[in-house]
C-alpha cells in the first residue's frame, strides 16, 4: 500500500500525492551516489594518468584537482536540486521528485536547509539517521525534509502518456472503459508474464468479454492466438461490458 | 442500464483537452518566465482539469484515466505554485531584512553561546594550568611537540602549502563546523552547547599551554585578524542551533515539527552569512595569519575592520541605505 496525502487546492479539488517510500528514497539515493562517484573518479583519473598529477593536497596541483573532484562529490544534491527545482537525474530514474508541503515546487531556501541537514540525517554512517526517520514519520520523511517543509513524492509520468494510449484505444474500440484497460495492461504485459498464466488470464478475459463463445474451443486456443484475439477485441466494435 | 459507454463518451470527448493541457504543462516547465496570458491559460485549465479529475475520481476511480489525471493536476498545481525566481532583489531582501531579523532574534543567545565560550575557555586555561598534562587530550603530539620545541605549530605553515590551498582547506573545515553547530541543536539543542564547550575549552587550553612555553603573544599574534569574526561566526552557528533546539523543546506552533520548520527557515539565512564570513576568514587565515611580515598592528586592524563589517552585515543598515537610494 502506498502512503499519500491530500493537499488542498483553491479549486476544492484536493490533489493527492504518492509519498515515497524509504525503497524507493534509496533506490533514487543509490543511483545520484553511483552517479557522482563516478564523475568524481573520472575526473580524478583523467588528472592521474593524462596530466599526469600526484593526487595530494601537499602540491597545489593535487589539490586543485582533487578540489573539482570533492566539490563533485560534496555539492553534487544542492547544485543540482536547485537547478532542476526539486529533482536530480537519480530522482528522475527512480520515479521521484521534491515538492514542498503545499504540493509545489520547493523553494531555493528550502532546498538548501534540506542539504545542511544530510550531515545529521548521514549519522553515525550510511544515512542511518536518516534511513531510521523515513520508517518512523507519517509521512516517510528525514530530518532535512523535516526542516525544509519538503516531501519526497511519486512522480507518475508513465500514467500522464498513458492518457493519450487511452484516448487512443476508447476511439477505437467499443469496449467498457474498465474491460479496456484491463485488456490493454494484459497485453502490455504479454512478454513479461509467464505462459501458463498469461494463457489463463486470456482464457477468463474471453470468456467474460464474450459468454456465448465455445468454451472448448478457447480451451484448444494457443498462447498467439488468445492474444491476436484480445487485440481483436481491443479493436473491437463491438460492445461487451461483461468485464 | 450501464454508464460504461457514457464514461468512454466522456473521455473522448475531453482527452483533446487533456493533449491541449499536457503540451501547455511541458511548455511552462521549460520556461523560466510566462507571459499574463500564458498564465491566466494556465490557471483556466487548471480548473478545467480540477473538474475532469473530480469526475474521473467519481466514475473510474481505479482507472490509468484517473491516475493519468492525478499526475497531470499534480505537475499543473506545481507550475501554477511555483516561487518566482528573485534574482538582485531577492538578494537585496536577504540581507536587508532577512538576515537582521534573524541576529536580532538571535541576540541574547548569541551573547549568551559568547559567554559559554568564555567561560570554557577560562575553564580550558585552568585546567591546563593546573594539570600541565592534560594538554594531550586537547591537542595533537605534533603541536605538543612543536611547542614544546618554542615553536608555534602555525609557523613556516605556508612554506609547506601555498596560502591560497591553505585558506580553502580551512575554509572549508570552518564551514562545516559551523554547519554542525547549526544542525546539532536538533538533539535538543545538546550537541551544539557541546561543540561550543569544546571549542571554548580546546582555545583556552592551548593559549594555556603556549603561555607555559612564552609563545601566548605568538599565538595571539596568529589569530588576530581571522580569530574575532571565526569566533564569533562558530557562536553565531551555535546560537542558531539552541534556536533550533528550543524550537522542539518549547514549540510556538501547533507541532513541534512545525515549530521546528519554522525556525529552521527563519535563522537559515543567517547561515548563508556566516558562511560568506568564513570565506573571508578562510582568505585572512591563509594568506595574513601565517604572513610574518604582517606586523601586530595590521592584524588587530584587520581583525577588528573585519569583525566591524560582520555586525554592519548583520544589521542590514548597509543595504537598507542602499536600498532608500
Amino acid at each position: 500500500m502506498t502512503d499519500q496525502i491530500s493537499v488542498e487546492s483553491v479549486t476544492g479539488v484536493d490533489l493527492t500525492l504518492q509519498i515515497a517510500g524509504p525503497g524507493t528514497r534509496s533506490y533514487a539515493f543509490v543511483i545520484d551516489w553511483h552517479i557522482r562517484l563516478l564523475l568524481a573518479g573520472a575526473w580524478l583519473l583523467i588528472a592521474y594518468y593524462v596530466f599526469d598529477i600526484a593526487l595530494t593536497v601537499k602540491s597545489a596541483a593535487g589539490f586543485l584537482s582533487i578540489l573539482p573532484a570533492t566539490i563533485v562529490y560534496f555539492l553534487y544534491h544542492p547544485i543540482l536540486e536547485v537547478a532542476l527545482r526539486g529533482s536530480t537525474p537519480g530522482k528522475r530514474m527512480a520515479g521521484v521528485r521534491i515538492v514542498s508541503r503545499d504540493g509545489g515546487p520547493p523553494g531555493t531556501s528550502a532546498l538548501l536547509i534540506r542539504n545542511i541537514f544530510r550531515l545529521i540525517d548521514s549519522l553515525p554512517a550510511a544515512y542511518m539517521l536518516g534511513l531510521v526517520c523515513c520508517f518512523v514519520t507519517a509521512n516517510r520523511v528525514r530530518v532535512g525534509d523535516m526542516a525544509a517543509g519538503t516531501l519526497l513524492v511519486l512522480d507518475n509520468a508513465a500514467a500522464e502518456r498513458s492518457l493519450q494510449r487511452i484516448e487512443a484505444l476508447a476511439t477505437g474500440s467499443q469496449l467498457s472503459l474498465d474491460a479496456l484497460e484491463l485488456v490493454d495492461q494484459v497485453l502490455e504485459r504479454w512478454d513479461s508474464l509467464e505462459s501458463a498464466s498469461r494463457i489463463q488470464i486470456a482464457r477468463t478475459l474471453l470468456r467474460r468479454l464474450d459468454p456465448g463463445a465455445d468454451a472448448g474451443a478457447l480451451d484448444a486456443l494457443a498462447d498467439a492466438n488468445l492474444r491476436a484475439m484480445l487485440q481483436a477485441h481491443l479493436n473491437s466494435n463491438t460492445a461487451a461490458a461483461h468485464v | 442500464m450501464s454508464d460504461a459507454p457514457y464514461i468512454r463518451q466522456w473521455l473522448v470527448a475531453h482527452a483533446a483537452a487533456w493533449r491541449g493541457v499536457v503540451q501547455r504543462v511541458a511548455a511552462l516547465r521549460m520556461q523560466r518566465n510566462a507571459t499574463v496570458d500564458e498564465a491566466l491559460g494556465a490557471v483556466e485549465a487548471y480548473r478545467g482539469l480540477a473538474r475532469d479529475l473530480a469526475t474521473a475520481r467519481r466514475v473510474a476511480p481505479n482507472s490509468r484515466m484517473t491516475s493519468g489525471l492525478e499526475s497531470l493536476y499534480g505537475h499543473l498545481h506545481g507550475v501554477i505554485n511555483r516561487r518566482p525566481r528573485g534574482g538582485m532583489a531577492a538578494l537585496r531582501v536577504l540581507f536587508a531584512d532577512e538576515i537582521p531579523r534573524a541576529a536580532y532574534e538571535l541576540r541574547a543567545r548569541i551573547a549568551s553561546m559568547g559567554l559559554l565560550m568564555a567561560l570554557s575557555a577560562l575553564a580550558g586555561w585552568w585546567l591546563v594550568t593546573t594539570f600541565p598534562t592534560l594538554i594531550s587530550l586537547f591537542a595533537s603530539d605534533d603541536m605538543i611537540e612543536h611547542v614544546e620545541q618554542g615553536h608555534l605549530w602555525t609557523e613556516g605553515i605556508i612554506n609547506v602549502m601555498p596560502s591560497s590551498i591553505l585558506s580553502i582547506g580551512i575554509l572549508a573545515n570552518n564551514i562545516v563546523v559551523s554547519i554542525l553547530a547549526f544542525c546539532a541543536g536538533i538533539f535538543l539543542a545538546l550537541g551544539t552547547l557541546y561543540l561550543i564547550a569544546m571549542n571554548g575549552l580546546m582555545l583556552g587550553a592551548a593559549f594555556a599551554f603556549v603561555h607555559q612555553h612564552g609563545l601566548a603573544r605568538a599565538l595571539f599574534e596568529f589569530i588576530a585578524a581571522h580569530g574575532p569574526v571565526e569566533l564569533s561566526v562558530i557562536c553565531i552557528a551555535g546560537a542558531m542551533g539552541v534556536a533550533l533546539g528550543e524550537s522542539i523543546i518549547r514549540p510556538t506552533l501547533e507541532s513541534r515539527r512545525d515549530s521546528f520548520q519554522a525556525c529552521a527557515h527563519r535563522i537559515a539565512p543567517l547561515l548563508l552569512l556566516c558562511a560568506l564570513l568564513l570565506v573571508g576568514c578562510g582568505f585572512i587565515e591563509g594568506f595574513v595569519s601565517p604572513d610574518p611580515r604582517f606586523p601586530m598592528v595590521s592584524r588587530i586592524t584587520i581583525g577588528a575592520a573585519y569583525w566591524l563589517i560582520m555586525w554592519i552585515l548583520m544589521s542590514g543598515r548597509l543595504f537598507r541605505v542602499h536600498a532608500r537610494r
